[in-house]
C-alpha cells in the first residue's frame, strides 16, 4: 500500500480575524474524521490560516481503502436445511439478504452448534476517487455563525470562495463545490505574491513564503512578537502585548511588517482608557508605554505587507489617528459642560427597549431594588445614601458623547466624569464597578456600593425581559441575560451574602416592573421561570469547583435560594462521599425520604399511635435533630447539619428493622409514614440523597 | 487630484467595468443605498450594474460648517453589482489604482464590517476597507433589501468621497478640499451647510413636518395599492427625509423614534414586494432570454 500527503486549501476573501482559527480547527477536524471513518489510515496533520485560505496538510494517507471482509451468521444448520440436505426457504431468504447465492453460504460451529454463514469481501476504493466523491459536502459542512451567500451561486459560506487547492501527493483532485473547481494552484499574497503551482503538498509552506504568505499561524504571530521586540529596543519603550489584539491582528495580515508611528503629546492629556481603546479597538493599533507604565505619544501598527514606502503607510496612520483623537477630545470637552444631574435627566429620553421604556425608566427601577437590598443588607447610613446616590446616577455616561462615540468606555468613563464632578470616591467606583462582570472570567466589584447596583441592574434586565416574554433559547441570548445571571450568582458568593436569598431579589425586581404595569404574565410563573433560569448558572460555578456532578445534581434539586449555602453544603457533600460511614448515613436517609412520598399530605404524626420502642425513639431523636438541622441552617453551618443528620441514621435503620411500616391497619400505616416525612423534610434540607450515584 | 477629477475618474473607471452610470437621485436620500438605482434593483433576478454619485443628506450631522470632517450633506460615490463578479475585490482595488493609490505603497486591508440598515429592512456581509488605517470604502454583499432575501446577490460599494479626497489631497477640513481649479469644497457648501444646520437644528416647523410625514405616508401607501412602485418609493424617502429632520430638532421622543422607524420600514418592505411583483409581470425585461427559461 502506497502513501501520499493530501492537501486542501479553501481560498476566500478576507475572513473576520474572529472566524479564522475556528474555520481552520474545523477543517481539519472534518478531514481527519471523515479519514477514519472510511479506515484511510494516515499519520499526523497540520493546519494553514491566513485571511484568505484554511488549509490543513494530512500527511503519509493511504492511497485506499483496506479490503473489507465480513462474516454473518445466519439461521442453525437445523433450520437452514431440510433432512435430505436441501437448502430451506430460510436459507435462501438470508441468502438473498446478503446479496449472495445459497451456493456461497457455508456451515461452521457457532457455540455448540452448525449454522449457516456468508462471508463477504468488498474491495476497498481508492482515496482518490472518495475524495473525489465526497469532499463536497465536506466543504459544505463546515459551519459558521454568520455565513452568507454571493453572486448566483447557493453555497453558504463565511465569505465568498475563490478558489480551491486539492493535492494528492503529486496529483490534483478537481473537486468541485461552491462553483469553483480545485486545483493544484494557489495565489500569492495580494499585492506582492504571484499565483503558484504547486507540485507536491510539500512545497506548500516555502512555496507561499517565497510569494509574501506566511500560512504558519504561529510562525505569523512570531514574527509578529520578534518585530515588537525589534522595535522595543530600537526605541527604548515598551509595548505590552494583549493577546486578543495579536490573535486578532495576525489574521489581518500575511505577512507582517511593524512600524512606529506618533501622535501629538498634547493628547496624552485625555483619559489613558480613551487613547488605549482608540489604538486597540478602533484602528488595531499597539499602544506603547515607558519604563514607568505611562502611554507614550507612541503606537505601532501591523502592515500586511512589506517594508516599501513605510513612510507613506505611517504618515497615513498617523493623519487618522490624529482625526480620531480630535473627535475624542472635542466629545471630551463638551462632556465636560454636562453636568451629572443634566445627564441623569438625559436619560429619560434614550430608549432601552420599545416596551421596557427609556433607562430613566431603568435607572429608578435600579433605585427601587438598590434601596431595598441596602435595608435587607443592614448597610449603614452612610452606605446607603452611597447606594442611593450611586444607583441614581449609575447610568448617567450614557447620555455623554464619549459613551455615544466608544460605547466600550461605558463606566470607565462614568467613573472618571464622576471623580472630576466630585461625586464620593466610592460611588464613582461604583458607577464602573455596578457592570462587572462584563464576561466569563472578568473581574467583580471590589466595592459594596458597586456591588449592591450591580445586583439591582443585573436582576432588574433579566427580570424585565421576562417580564415582557423575552427569554433566552438555545444560542439566542441577545440580551446577555445568561451572563447577566451568572454574575448575579458570583457577586452574592464575592461579598459573602448571605442574607439576600435569590427569591428576594427576584421578587423586589417583579415589584418594580408590577409598579408600572410591565408584567405580561403573572407574577408565580415568573418567580418560578426566572427561579430555574439560575439553575443552570448555579450548576456551572459547582461545576467550576470540580465537584462531582451527582453531588452537584443533589444539592441543586431541593433549592438554590442562598448561593452560599448551596455552594457549602456541595463541598461538604462532596468530602463527605469519600468517607466510609458515608454509604450508611445517604442508605437510611434515601429508604425513608423513598416511603415518604406515600406518605398523606397533611398528616402529622400521633405519638399515641406509636406502639414500637423504635418508633417512639425515632420520633425523639428526629425532635433533637430539628433543633440543631434549625441552629446549623441559621448559622449556615453546613458540616454542622451533615453531622445531625448523619447522628440521625443509626436510629432510622434501627426503625426500619424493628418496625413494619406497610402494616394492614390504616391509622398505623399513616402514622407512620408521617413518621418518616418528617425524616424526608429533615433530609431535604440538605439535598436529594437519591440523586447520589454510588459505585 | 480635486474632487471633480475624483469623480471623473471613478465614473470613467467603472464605466469601462459595465456599470451604467445613472444620475444622484432627485428626492433627498441618507445614502447612496436608498437611491431606487439600488434599493430597488438589488431585488429580484435581474442582472444591474450601475454607478453615480450620491449628494447624502444627515441632518443630525450637520455642523454648521465648523466641523472639518462632519457635514449635512456629504457625497458617495456608489457601485452595485449584479450578481455580485467573482473577481469583484481586483476590480475595486483597480478602481483605487486609478484614483493613483498604488497598494505597494501603501496598506490595504479588507476589515469585517457586516452592514445594516433596519430602516429599510436591508442587511448584508462584507467590510470596510482601510487605506493606511483609514476607512475608504463600505464593501457589502446585500443579503436582504427591504425585507426579502436578494437571489442573486448583489455587491454593493460606496466610497466616502470626502474622506478620499482628504486623503488624497492631504488636508484637514472638507471646507478646504479643491473641487476643480480655484473653486473650493466650502466655495460651493460651505453656505448651505450653514443654512442646512440652522434649519434642521433650529428653525425647521416641526408641526409642518409631522403633518408632512403623515401626509408622505399615507400618499405612499394609496400609489402602493395602485402598483405604481416607483412613485409610491418617492413617498418613502420623503417620510425617511422627513424623520430624519423631526430627529435631527429632537421633536422625535425615544419612545417615539421606533414606531416612526417602523412606519417607514413597513412602507420599505411593500415597495420591496411590490416591485418584483411588478417586474415579474412584466416579465423581468433584463433578462436574458436563456437566462428566463433557466428559471
Amino acid at each position: 500500500m502506497t502513501k501520499r500527503d493530501l492537501l486542501l486549501e479553501i481560498g476566500v476573501e478576507e475572513i473576520p480575524a474572529r472566524f479564522v482559527d475556528n474555520g481552520v480547527a474545523q477543517l481539519a477536524e472534518k478531514v481527519t474524521d471523515w479519514l477514519t471513518a472510511q479506515r484511510i489510515s494516515f499519520d499526523s496533520y497540520r493546519t494553514f490560516a491566513t485571511p484568505r485560505r484554511l488549509a490543513v496538510i494530512v500527511e503519509n494517507v493511504s492511497d485506499r481503502q483496506p479490503d473489507l471482509e465480513e462474516e454473518v451468521r445466519g439461521p442453525a444448520k437445523r433450520i437452514a436445511m431440510d433432512e435430505e440436505g436441501n437448502w430451506t426457504r430460510a436459507a435462501e431468504g438470508f441468502a438473498r439478504k446478503q446479496g449472495l447465492t445459497t451456493a456461497e453460504l457455508k456451515l461452521a460451529e457457532y457455540k455448540g452448534e452448525t449454522y449457516v454463514f456468508a462471508y463477504k469481501r468488498s474491495s476497498g476504493e481508492l482515496t482518490y476517487n472518495l475524495l473525489l466523491k465526497e469532499l463536497p459536502s465536506l466543504f459544505g459542512s463546515l459551519h459558521f455563525p454568520h455565513g452568507m451567500r454571493w453572486g448566483s451561486g447557493r453555497t453558504r459560506f463565511i465569505r465568498p470562495v475563490r478558489w480551491l487547492t486539492c493535492l494528492w501527493g503529486d496529483e490534483p483532485i478537481p473537486v468541485e463545490w461552491a462553483g469553483k473547481r480545485a486545483t493544484n494552484k494557489t495565489y500569492g499574497h495580494r499585492f506582492l505574491g504571484q499565483e503558484i503551482m504547486l507540485t507536491s503538498p510539500n512545497d506548500y509552506l516555502e512555496a507561499l513564503r517565497e510569494e509574501w504568505v506566511i500560512a504558519d499561524v504561529t510562525e505569523r504571530k512570531q514574527m509578529i512578537r520578534d518585530q515588537l521586540t525589534a522595535l522595543e529596543e530600537e526605541h527604548q519603550f515598551r509595548i505590552p502585548v494583549e493577546e486578543d489584539l495579536l490573535n486578532e491582528i495576525t489574521h489581518l495580515v500575511e505577512y507582517p511588517t511593524s512600524l512606529v508611528g506618533r501622535f501629538q503629546e498634547e493628547f496624552l492629556t485625555l483619559p489613558k482608557e480613551v487613547l488605549i481603546t482608540t489604538m486597540r479597538e478602533h484602528q488595531r493599533y499597539f499602544p506603547v508605554e515607558g519604563e514607568d507604565g505611562r502611554l507614550l505619544p507612541y503606537f505601532v501598527t501591523v502592515r500586511n505587507g512589506d517594508a516599501t514606502a513605510t513612510d507613506l503607510v505611517r504618515k497615513g496612520n498617523e493623519k487618522v489617528l490624529q482625526a480620531r483623537l480630535s473627535d475624542a477630545r472635542f466629545f471630551y470637552e463638551e462632556d465636560q459642560k454636562l453636568s451629572i444631574d443634566e445627564a441623569v435627566a438625559r436619560l429619560d429620553q434614550v430608549i432601552f427597549h420599545d416596551e421596557l421604556g427609556s433607562i430613566g425608566d431603568r435607572t429608578q427601577r435600579i433605585v427601587f431594588i438598590a434601596r431595598e437590598l441596602a435595608q435587607l443588607l443592614e448597610l449603614d447610613e452612610v452606605t446607603r445614601a452611597k447606594v442611593e446616590r450611586a444607583a441614581k446616577i449609575c447610568k448617567f455616561d450614557l447620555s455623554t458623547q464619549m459613551v455615544d462615540e466608544f460605547p466600550e468606555l461605558e463606566g470607565v468613563m462614568g467613573e472618571e466624569y464622576a471623580r472630576q464632578k466630585g461625586e464620593d470616591p466610592e460611588v464613582a467606583l461604583a458607577v464602573r464597578e455596578h457592570l462587572l462582570p462584563r464576561f466569563p472570567g472578568d473581574s467583580l466589584p471590589t466595592g459594596v456600593v458597586g456591588a449592591v447596583i450591580g445586583l439591582a441592574d443585573k436582576m432588574d434586565t433579566i427580570a424585565s425581559f421576562f417580564a415582557i416574554g423575552i427569554v433566552p433559547t438555545g444560542s439566542q441570548d441577545p440580551y446577555g441575560l445568561r451572563r447577566r445571571a451568572a454574575g448575579i450568582l458570583q457577586i452574592l458568593l464575592d461579598q459573602d451574602w448571605r442574607k439576600v436569598s435569590l427569591k428576594q431579589l427576584i421578587l423586589l425586581s417583579l415589584k418594580s416592573l408590577e409598579e408600572k404595569d410591565l408584567l405580561q404574565r403573572s407574577r408565580e410563573s415568573l418567580v418560578a421561570d426566572l427561579e430555574s433560569f439560575f439553575m443552570p448558572r448555579m450548576k456551572a460555578i459547582l461545576q467550576d469547583e470540580e465537584i462531582r456532578y451527582d453531588v452537584i445534581d443533589a444539592v441543586l434539586a431541593v433549592g438554590i435560594h442562598y448561593p452560599h449555602w448551596v455552594v457549602e453544603k456541595a463541598r461538604v457533600l462532596a468530602a463527605q462521599m469519600e468517607e466510609e460511614a458515608f454509604k450508611s448515613v445517604a442508605e437510611g436517609l434515601i429508604r425513608a425520604t423513598n416511603l415518604a412520598q406515600k406518605a398523606e399530605e397533611d398528616r402529622q404524626v400521633d405519638p399515641e399511635l406509636l406502639t414500637e420502642e423504635a418508633e417512639q425513639n425515632l420520633l425523639q431523636k428526629i425532635e433533637e435533630t430539628k433543633e440543631m438541622v434549625h441552629r446549623c441552617q441559621e448559622e449556615r453551618d453546613a458540616a454542622g447539619l451533615y453531622d445531625a443528620l448523619a447522628q440521625l441514621t443509626p436510629t432510622i435503620h434501627q426503625f426500619f428493622d424493628d418496625v413494619m411500616v406497610m402494616v394492614e391497619e390504616e391509622e398505623i400505616r399513616a402514622n407512620r409514614l408521617a413518621l418518616l416525612r418528617e425524616v424526608s423534610t429533615l433530609a431535604n434540607q440538605f439535598a436529594d440523597f437519591d440523586k447520589l450515584v454510588f459505585s | 487630484m480635486n474632487v471633480q477629477e475624483m469623480i471623473l475618474a471613478l465614473q470613467s473607471y467603472w464605466a469601462d467595468k459595465g456599470c451604467a452610470l445613472v444620475q444622484p437621485y432627485d428626492v433627498e436620500t441618507g445614502a447612496g443605498t436608498m437611491n431606487p438605482m439600488t434599493f430597488l434593483r438589488a431585488l429580484g433576478p435581474e442582472p444591474w450594474n450601475a454607478a453615480y454619485v450620491e449628494p447624502s443628506r444627515r441632518p443630525a450631522d450637520g455642523r454648521y460648517g465648523e466641523n472639518p470632517n462632519r457635514v449635512y450633506q456629504h457625497h458617495q460615490f456608489q457601485v452595485i453589482m449584479k450578481p455580485s463578479p467573482d473577481n469583484i475585490q481586483e476590480i475595486y482595488l483597480g478602481s483605487l489604482s486609478a484614483l493613483g493609490i498604488d497598494p505597494l505603497q501603501h496598506d490595504i486591508r479588507f476589515v469585517e464590517d457586516n452592514w445594516e440598515n433596519p430602516a429599510m429592512g436591508a442587511a448584508g456581509l462584507g467590510w470596510e476597507v482601510w487605506l493606511d488605517g483609514m476607512e475608504v470604502t463600505q464593501f457589502t454583499y446585500f443579503q436582504q433589501v427591504g425585507g426579502l432575501e436578494v437571489d442573486p446577490v448583489s455587491v454593493e460599494l460606496t466610497y466616502g468621497i470626502e474622506r478620499l479626497a482628504l486623503y488624497l489631497q492631504e488636508k484637514e477640513s472638507v471646507y478646504d478640499l479643491e473641487w476643480t481649479p480655484g473653486v473650493t469644497y466650502g466655495d460651493i457648501f460651505l453656505q448651505p451647510e450653514y443654512e442646512h444646520s440652522k434649519y434642521s437644528f433650529e428653525e425647521s416647523d416641526q408641526q409642518l413636518l409631522f403633518h408632512l410625514f403623515d401626509a408622505y405616508e399615507k400618499e405612499a401607501q394609496r400609489v402602493l395599492q395602485e402598483n405604481l412602485v416607483f412613485a409610491g418609493y418617492d413617498y418613502v424617502l420623503k417620510c425617511s427625509h422627513t424623520f430624519n429632520l423631526l430627529d435631527a430638532r429632537r421633536a422625535i421622543s425615544a419612545t417615539e423614534r421606533t414606531g416612526y422607524l417602523a412606519r417607514v420600514r413597513n412602507l420599505a418592505r411593500q415597495c420591496a414586494k411590490a416591485y418584483v411583483k411588478e417586474r415579474e409581470r412584466l416579465g423581468f425585461p433584463l433578462l436574458k432570454e436563456g437566462e428566463k427559461s433557466n428559471d
